[in-house]
């Protein structure tokens, strides 16, 4: 029979969710309680489990949807044929007098019940054969929502037991908290001394994790990052609407890289250079280098000044070892390029930029950067700088501060040239002016020492000859 | 029919102590409640024929005891004389105070209270027979059973005689008779056996098994049963009685077994308590689903629910263990399901208590159940020979100890045995409820002197590093 399978209920006010891992396709077998997708849902990730057994026809969902409760999710066949009788569902229970069959029965009518106290009947689950009893989250054994409504727990004869220690380590108050929530304390650990659960523990479980410890689910592509983050600790639906949507690789990446390379002292120094004559020179030569098959940019000229600068300050060429209280200086110049692509932001590496000229540099920017708007640029491409160049004057603004490109000490920013008035010998003259912002790492560079680099690539800048003479 | 209301939403069957707090929190909670039992106010067994009065008889019984004690520390009293008429009316006057207590509450509450018997006619219609003769017919959406257990009675023994008692006769004081034989070393025996040997009679004892108390931790037993030499004429353990013969004015009695000294006995009484049994009959249970297990008790889920989903089940009718306060909980947890709440019935620890001289009192983890359930466990004792508490009172004879998971230190149960062991429990309850560990215990300030201090100083036995009992130190 085919199972046309919708998202289910899940419970906690959830109507919608962002499909954000699917695991099957189109022609996979897959097996009862099997992950099937994955949604994240303003409350948690929850991977939606096969109903049943058999082969997906067609996945209707992909990742990136927003679908709602009752939406579509996959059609599975699972094999047997219409009208054949489906296996009777044996609890776990030893068969036991009649009795005890007739109470087995009757709380699988339960169950068939609760699924079909929607106002709407079936409005979850189509089954296109006999009805049978569909148990969603078998291992979560939910109370219904109204527990007046005829739920049948299973029944033993004693639930009042010894305590064993396997009981889960909770007060009364935080066990029934678990049971508003949904949540089977038994699978929650623990924060406090002896593995005791706090109320928050089980406010911050999530099932993901559970499905984890059991080992047998596919791994979501984004469980280091979700293991990491408990839920809940931001919520800003009771100020309005937000939308939750999975971060991408690049995003992920420069979060974790920034934010452990703002652990290292920052400090930026902005200074101006007149690029009055330098651009006349640039508008000059650029035919020359369009031949070459690249484009004389300020970037790939400040790229020349900088490999020549850091030859004269080893130290923004360098790292730091804190654990070995050791400076390392690196005897290659790499040069990376911040660019801006649709994926974000990515640094393609000019190699040995200390040995190019300014017109190979030109060529090899041009290339490199294109190769990061169009998603070809190699990971050996990415890496190995050793100081960084990022150039946000396209776009405008004045300064900004940079942050370094751990381990590199030093980066600096451009921003856009504007002309200005600049007093020289009396008077007031028309001079484009280039910002420039240089971040360093403190614990490695004074302050003057940072000052004498900027200065040094500003006069690079304003007197082209400098650069023969000393870089 | 009467002109009363015929339909509610809550029925109860029986205002014993589950009933009664099922029905007080059901109304406190919003809901429209009537419930139906036989006595003229709220109480059950337990206010009527039970915990109440025993207990009354049993501080009697305590003072007297003390009395004669004191000797040993130079105050000497004469022998007490017993007006029984009085201390049965002061007994009845204690039941009287609260079970009129309860019926104010429950009028507070508006809870219809119907004085009679109900039986099902389907599930959702009782029959109530009214004590004033009147049938109605009750419609409910939700009902709750709470019919409680009696005294079981054996087959053959002459259980109409006068001299033939069970715990609702021997509460009623009718003589405090020469000679006595409690049938069955269990919790109300015992107790009621120490009320009357307290009154002067010669009580004996014969037990089935190999030990008093079955199913409590033994070393907690054992001190008991020391003191209780003390008490009772004769213990006869492993001993049946196979027959028991009404003679004029007393009872002959056949023994079988190890501690038979003389096959036959004379007694002017017989107190048989050898257990209680479910009253889960002509409640007309065959026209609902309600299940009924091999033993007679309604088969429940964690909710209390039975099997027919508009009907719940709590207390001693429900299964064990038959206690007052299990069934209390149970009842405010059927309340708070019929209200629309989403709980169920998960005590991590229920206490028990026998109120004898010494008490007995565990909750939790037992060392026996730890023991059959192969359970690894580490048990702290600590004897009150160290407890300057205990000695003030020159009862030296107590142990409290505690129940210890080894790897994570938590406390897993507490059994305690001596003077007091009711009271000091709830200890052990909260410690077992919130999971605390040894180490919380040990770090809690106790007052001094009391014997609570025992709690604590059983915490640091565990540790090795009991202030007044010095034992080798362990890894922590």
């Amino acid at each position: 029979m085919t199972i046309e399978y919708k998202l289910p209920d899940l419970g906690e006010d959830i109507e919608t969710g962002d499909v954000i891992g699917v695991f099957v396709s189109a022609g996979d077998t897959v097996a009862q309680d099997q992950s099937l997708i994955e949604i994240e849902t303003d409350k948690a990730a929850i991977e939606i489990p096969a109903p049943a057994g058999g082969t997906i026809k067609e996945v209707h969902v992909k990742e990136g949807d927003t679908i709602k409760v009752g939406q579509l999710l996959v059609t599975i066949e699972d094999g047997r044929g219409k009208g054949k009788e489906p296996e009777p569902k044996e609890s776990d229970n030893k068969p036991a007098d009649n009795e005890d069959e007739k109470i087995e029965k009757l709380a699988e009518e339960e169950v068939k019940l609760e699924i079909n106290t929607d106002p709407e009947p079936n409005k979850d689950i189509e089954i296109k054969a006999e009805d049978e009893p569909l148990e969603l989250f078998p291992e979560r054994k939910e109370p219904s929502p109204d527990p007046r409504e005829g739920k049948q727990e299973q029944i033993t004869p004693d639930k009042t037991g010894p305590v064993s220690s396997k009981k889960a380590p909770a007060s009364p108050s935080v066990r029934r908290l678990a049971r508003e929530l949904g949540v089977d304390i038994n699978l929650v650990s623990g924060s406090g001394p002896g593995g005791r659960i706090s109320g928050d523990d089980v406010k911050n479980y999530t099932p993901e994790k559970k499905s984890k410890s059991k080992g047998e689910k596919k791994a979501p592509k984004t469980a280091t990052m979700k293991a990491a983050e408990p839920r809940g600790s931001v919520d800003t639906d009771k100020w309005g609407e937000t939308e939750r949507t999975p971060m991408s690789k690049v995003r992920r990446l420069t979060a974790e890289r920034l934010s452990e390379a703002w652990k290292a002292p920052h400090v930026t120094q902005f200074d101006k250079a007149d690029i009055t004559e330098l651009e006349k020179l640039r508008k000059e030569f650029g035919q020359e280098v369009a031949k070459a098959g690249g484009k004389l940019t300020m970037t790939s000229i400040i790229l020349k000044v900088i490999a020549s600068a850091l030859k004269v300050f080893p130290q923004f060429n360098a790292s730091v070892d804190m654990e070995n209280g050791e400076i390392i200086y690196k005897k290659y110049y790499n040069i990376g390029v911040a660019v801006d692509t649709d994926r974000g932001l990515l640094v393609p590496i000019i190699k040995n930029a200390n040995k190019k000229n300014i017109t190979k540099l030109s060529v090899e920017m041009s290339k490199l950067s294109e190769k990061a708007r169009n998603k070809k640029i190699s990971v050996d491409e990415l890496q190995g700088g050793t100081f960084t160049i990022s150039n946000l004057g396209g776009l405008g603004g004045t300064y900004f501060s940079p942050v370094l490109n751990a381990p590199q000490v030093a980066i600096l920013g451009i921003s856009r040239s504007v002309v200005e008035p600049v007093y020289i010998e009396g008077d007031f003259k028309p001079r484009l002016m280039l910002p420039l912002s240089l971040s360093y790492d403190h614990r490695l560079i004074d302050g003057a020492d940072a000052v004498r680099f900027l200065r040094w690539v500003i006069e690079a800048l304003e007197e082209p000859f400098k650069l023969p003479l000393e870089g | 029919m009467s002109n009363a209301k015929n339909t509610t939403q809550v029925a109860i069957i029986g205002a014993g102590p589950g009933g009664y707090p099922a029905a007080f929190l059901s109304a406190d909670l919003g809901l429209e409640v009537t419930i139906i039992d036989p006595e003229d106010n709220p109480g059950g067994v337990c206010l009527y024929r039970g915990c109440i009065p025993s207990k009354a008889l049993l501080h009697t019984a305590k003072v007297i005891t003390e009395a004669e004690h004191s000797k040993n520390w130079g105050v000497t009293f004469s022998k007490p004389k017993i007006d029984l008429d009085k201390l049965r009316d002061w007994k009845n006057g204690v039941v009287e105070k609260l079970v009129g207590g309860l019926g104010q509450l429950s009028r507070q509450r508006k809870v219809t209270y119907l004085q009679g018997r109900a039986t099902f006619l389907d599930s959702n219609t009782l029959e109530i027979k009214k004590t004033d003769g009147e049938t109605a017919e009750l419609k409910f959406e939700y009902a709750v059973i709470a019919t409680g257990s009696r005294p079981v009675q054996i087959p053959g023994f002459p259980n109409d005689s006068p001299h033939l008692l069970d715990s609702t006769s021997a509460l009623d004081l009718p003589d405090i008779p020469k000679t006595m034989l409690v049938v069955g070393g269990g919790y109300i025996g015992l107790e009621l056996g120490t009320v009357y040997a307290a009154l002067g009679t010669e009580v004996s004892v014969v037990e089935m098994t190999s030990g008093l108390m079955p199913g409590a931790d033994r070393d907690l037993v054992r001190v008991l049963q020391k003191s209780s030499e003390h008490i009772y004429e004769s213990i006869m353990l492993n001993t049946k009685v196979v027959d028991i013969q009404e003679t004029k004015k007393a009872l002959q009695v056949t023994f079988q077994g190890e501690g038979v000294e003389e096959k036959e006995l004379v007694f002017d009484k017989v107190l048989v308590s050898v257990g209680r049994r479910p009253n889960s009959e002509n409640l007309g249970l065959e026209n609902t689903k309600v299940g009924i297990d091999s033993q007679g008790f309604i088969k429940i889920d964690g909710q209390r629910r039975t099997s027919d989903p508009n009907i719940f089940a709590i207390g001693d009718v429900a299964g064990e263990p038959m206690l007052a306060h299990k069934a209390t909980h149970e009842g405010r947890v059927v309340a708070q399901v019929l209200a629309g709440k989403n709980v169920v019935f998960e005590p991590n620890a229920i206490p028990a208590v026998v109120f004898t001289d010494p008490e007995i009192a565990w909750c939790g983890l037992t060392e026996t159940e730890a023991k059959e359930n192969k359970i690894p466990v580490k048990v702290a004792r600590f004897p009150w020979g160290a407890s300057g508490r205990a000695t003030t009172l020159d009862r030296n004879d107590g142990v409290t100890k505690l129940i210890i998971d080894p790897e994570t230190d938590r406390v897993l149960g507490m059994g305690i045995v001596g003077p007091g062991a009711g009271e000091l429990i709830a200890q052990g309850v909260l410690a077992i409820e919130m999971s605390a560990l040894a180490a919380d215990i040990e770090l809690m300030i106790h007052a001094h002197p009391t014997l609570s201090e025992t709690v604590m100083e059983s915490a640091e036995v565990y540790y090795g590093l009991s202030t007044h009992m010095y034992k080798p130190k362990r890894e922590r």
